[in-house]
């Protein structure tokens, strides 16, 4: 075995490019640091959190809407379908990624696996007790009025659930926004990845910066949310006026 | 570090194994998770109770008590710890006040509602035999809030015993010492901890739902669900871990 370093020559640490800031000083802000950061780092983290958390969600409620779909035409299915969404919902998350490594790998697909896991408790519950929740003199007078059972479903019980489910999909994002800063971690992706290359070095404005923005996209998709489903539900606020 | 160690037939007796073996070490890192999920979910109550009782009490601030803990709720865990980690340095207390962020908006929220939704009825017939506003609080209305409060702060207690794991990232000790250092302790070591984590969050539902059972006035524990105007929302809380 020959020495590696030994005939090498000196080894030049890469600092990357030279900032407007003193590498690592701590004492202060630096907000050039985030400006000659921001399309190299922070926005393409920003991006692959938006992402991350969509794709969760959205697989996770396709999933959850058909097993609430199923288990409200089914009532036995409901105990089942919710004893195994809680039970994926107390295993703790970075515990689930570790052993998931193995098998897929240090990839979004691991993260996702596990973002859409601690989805389902809340995006089924929500659904299925949204269309529980139907008053049943309402789908009576709509079945005489002849509408089938879909027609009931899609054009009765469905808006009436609406706010629930909308109310389950605002808890799902931000938590999975939340979630997601952590599995960065196991995949570096996302918002996490510059904050725990923040904490790895010790430099005060990467994770502070990376922190707020999470925060920042946290309350901009819950407010989006609560926007949404205000347009999506207009009876509501003529019935309060 | 994350190691790619593979799930097998051993790892789960491993587990088990690892944590008789080390139990002094574990049972030290099992008594710093207790303790800062104690002192968190304590600091909580005693800001975020009083505050829910006396909005809930003279029926105001329900914008505050729901939409402001809306907001407190949807932010991520580990970006609470970052923007506060220059200020406090790391260890226990950073990682408390992401706890008490997460903590504080459920027990709020659910206090409120819970004093609000109190019959009108109810308390008319105390203020009639003459009792002062202290008195109704203390004597009426509290007490026949109790299940409801007692649900915000058991959720919350199970979220931050589930999330005490993040002070493994900053140095504040705990179970996440274990849990996020694959490197040292070993796939086992980490499937162990988490195990841990979940006995410890079930084990602090089932305390709070024995005390519950043990503070309630006893006309409630059968017939309580009439004596308050409307049913109490479904509440889900984010599980950072």
């Amino acid at each position: 075995m020959t020495p590696v370093l030994a005939g090498g020559g000196p080894v030049i640490p890469n600092f990357g490019k030279a900032t407007g800031c003193i590498a690592n000083d701590n004492s202060f802000f630096c907000t050039t640091w985030i400006r000659e950061h921001w399309t190299d780092t922070l926005q393409p983290a920003l991006i692959q959190h938006i992402w991350l958390t969509a794709i969760a969600v959205g697989i996770g409620f396709g999933i959850a809407f058909l097993c609430a779909l199923a288990a409200h035409r089914f009532g036995w299915l409901a105990p089942p379908i919710n004893a195994f969404t809680a039970f994926l919902y107390t295993v703790p998350s970075i515990a689930l990624f570790q052993v998931l490594v193995p098998i897929t790998g240090i990839t979004v697909t691991t993260i996702e696996i596990g973002l859409v896991g601690y989805t389902l408790l809340v995006l089924f519950g929500n659904t299925l007790a949204g269309l529980r929740s139907v008053p049943p003199d309402v789908i009576e007078a709509a079945r005489g009025m002849g509408l089938t059972r879909f027609q009931v479903l899609r054009r009765v019980e469905l808006p009436l659930a609406l706010p629930a489910i909308a109310a389950g999909i605002r808890i799902a994002v931000v938590t999975t926004i939340s979630l997601a800063t952590v599995a960065a971690y196991i995949t570096p992706y996302g918002l996490g990845k510059p904050i725990f290359d923040g904490l790895q070095i010790n430099y005060h404005t990467e994770y502070v910066i990376s922190g707020l923005l999470a925060i920042a996209l946290a309350l901009v998709a819950d407010g989006l949310l609560v926007l949404g489903q205000r347009a999506l539900t207009p009876w509501r606020r003529a019935a309060r006026a | 570090m994350i190691v790619a160690a593979t799930l097998d037939r051993h790892t789960l007796p491993d587990a088990f194994r690892f944590l008789w073996d080390d139990r002094s070490f574990v049972g030290q890192k099992i008594l710093e998770h207790v303790g800062l999920s104690a002192v968190s979910v304590g600091i909580a109550v005693a800001l975020a109770l009083p505050l829910g009782v006396w909005l809930g009490h003279v029926h105001r601030g329900s914008f505050i008590a729901i939409n402001g803990s809306n907001i407190l709720r949807a932010l991520p865990s580990l970006a609470v710890i970052s923007i506060f980690l220059p200020s406090l340095g790391i260890g226990h207390a950073v990682v408390a006040i992401a706890l008490i962020v997460l903590a504080a908006p459920l027990i709020l929220t659910n206090a409120y509602v819970a004093v609000d939704g109190v019959d009108p009825d109810v308390v008319e017939a105390a203020r009639g035999m003459g009792l002062t506003p202290f008195q109704v609080v203390t004597r009426v209305e509290f007490p026949l809030a109790l299940p409801l409060i007692f649900a915000g702060i058991r959720t919350a207690a199970v979220y931050v015993v589930a999330t005490a794991t993040l002070a493994g990232v900053v140095g504040g000790g705990t179970l996440g010492d274990i849990v996020f250092n694959q490197a040292t302790y070993f796939l086992y070591g980490v499937v162990g901890a988490a195990l841990v984590v979940s006995a410890l969050a079930f084990a602090a539902y089932f305390l709070f739902a024995l005390l519950e059972r043990l503070l309630s006035p006893r006309g409630l524990r059968h017939a309580g669900a009439e004596l308050r105007e409307e049913e109490p929302p479904v509440v889900y809380e984010a599980a950072a871990l």
